[in-house]
């Protein structure tokens, strides 16, 4: 699993790659959690771009949820875009869609979310 | 062995409304189409047919699992509604003139869980002996209070039967009707108690009303409770986003849960249980669709899971 942030004016982007699982899960929610320290998300939505992701399990999602309240407990939005068909599938049978809103691009999120 | 669902629903019985019946009706002949049957075998085959939420329904008893083992001696865990047509299905076929002998494994003693126990006709028929094991030291006060003024007319007292209780110790196997019995501590409110049931090679893991947690520690002590399990019978209430976010810590998890720590445990079956009261038969339907694609797309390499939705009235063969 990797994170990596990537620069964009209106929104902090960041791009995460490969399995997101009992093996990952904690480095991802340790770097997620760093990246949302350094950054004001009450002022610039936080987006994840997921288009690299592979799979997501159960363990993963519930970091997801974790930086979702730490997010909202700063008056701040957060988004997930551009998931694979296969994880998209996954969210919508955890239907954590109704949790963290997903969009199909990174533009479109960006665009919903600092509106 | 054998697994017998009296009782599938969890927290509160329900049951099929007029309108559930009407939409059956009209999805049913909405399929047929105008089809004529020339006999009642055809009619039956084309019933065969039809999604089970159409031609049949999971019912809405609250929990009771009959584990038919092949003995002289019944195995039944919880008493929830499920257990009334339980105890008119032992009279039909034993009669009051032969008494037998209940063993009842409870998981918890919330109210959905024992309901049943007054409606349960062995209990007052002379003869019969009921042995009640929990890991609660309530047990038997919580059993008594719910057959007591002003909560029921008849007391306890009054029931017919002998009536023992047995406090287990989780993590200690206990030989009890010709089963090697282990109890499991579970996260809900007040605690509960699964039960990992042994005999002949063959092995049933009853794990209700249990939530699930981000916790590396208890959820390797799950897997080893469900290792190789012929069948677990698994508390899926709630989806994953409910189970941690507006439902955490209500004591229930979700098929997400159930899929993950099977796969782990290399367990061969998995029985959807304690179903939400809310879910009407289509709502379930798709939850188990849903559940076994989740299944197909976690697999990776491992063995495919069998993936079920307990009904009321399913018998599973192991």
């Amino acid at each position: 699993m990797q994170l990596s942030a990537r620069p964009h004016q209106n929104a902090t982007v960041l791009a995460a790659s490969g399995r997101i699982d009992q093996n990952s899960s904690d480095d991802f929610l340790a770097a997620l959690q760093g990246h949302l320290e350094g950054s004001d998300v009450a002022a610039v939505p936080l987006v994840l771009d997921f288009s690299g992701v592979d799979y997501i399990s159960s363990v993963g999602l519930r970091a997801l949820m974790m930086i979702s309240r730490q997010v909202k407990a700063k008056q701040g939005k957060i988004g997930i875009a551009a998931l694979q068909p296969l994880v998209r599938e996954v969210f919508g049978i955890a239907r954590f869609e109704l949790v963290i809103p997903c969009f199909d691009s990174v533009d479109g999120a960006i665009a919903e979310l600092s509106a | 062995m054998k697994v017998k669902f009296w009782g599938t629903r969890g927290s509160l019985p329900v049951a099929a409304t007029a309108a559930d019946i009407r939409k059956k009706i009209i999805a049913a002949l909405t399929a047929a189409n105008g089809r004529s049957f020339a006999s009642a075998d055809e009619i039956e085959a084309f019933a065969d047919q039809l999604p089970f939420a159409v031609a049949g329904g999971y019912g809405g008893h609250s929990s009771c699992v009959e584990l038919l083992c092949g003995g002289p001696e019944h195995v039944i865990c919880d008493l929830g509604s499920g257990a009334r047509p339980l105890g008119q299905a032992k009279i039909a076929a034993f009669g009051p003139a032969c008494p037998q002998d209940y063993h009842v494994f409870l998981s918890h003693l919330h109210w959905d869980h024992l309901m049943g126990l007054p409606f349960f006709v062995p209990l007052y028929l002379p003869g019969n002996r009921i042995f009640m094991y929990g890991c609660h030291a309530e047990m038997e006060g919580a059993v008594r209070l719910q057959m007591s003024e002003p909560c029921f007319p008849v007391l306890f007292d009054q029931a017919a039967a002998k009536i023992e209780f047995h406090q287990l110790e989780p993590g200690k196997p206990y030989d009890i009707a010709g089963l090697r019995v282990t109890a499991k501590k579970q996260m809900h409110h007040g605690d509960s108690y699964g039960y990992r049931f042994e005999k002949a090679g063959k092995v049933v893991v009853y794990s209700t009303d249990s939530e699930h947690k981000n916790n590396p520690q208890a959820r390797a002590g799950f897997v080893e409770f469900f290792r190789a399990a012929d069948l677990v019978v698994f508390d899926a209430m709630y989806s994953l986003a409910e189970a941690v976010s507006v439902k955490a810590d209500w004591g229930h998890s979700s098929n997400i849960d159930g899929i993950e720590l099977c796969q782990e445990a290399c367990a061969r079956r998995l029985a959807l249980f304690h179903h939400e009261p809310v879910h009407d038969d289509a709502r379930l339907d798709a939850l188990l669709a849903d559940t076994r694609r989740f299944e197909e797309i976690s697999r990776g390499n491992g063995p495919p899971l069998e993936v079920i939705s307990a009904y009321d009235g399913l018998t599973v063969a192991l």
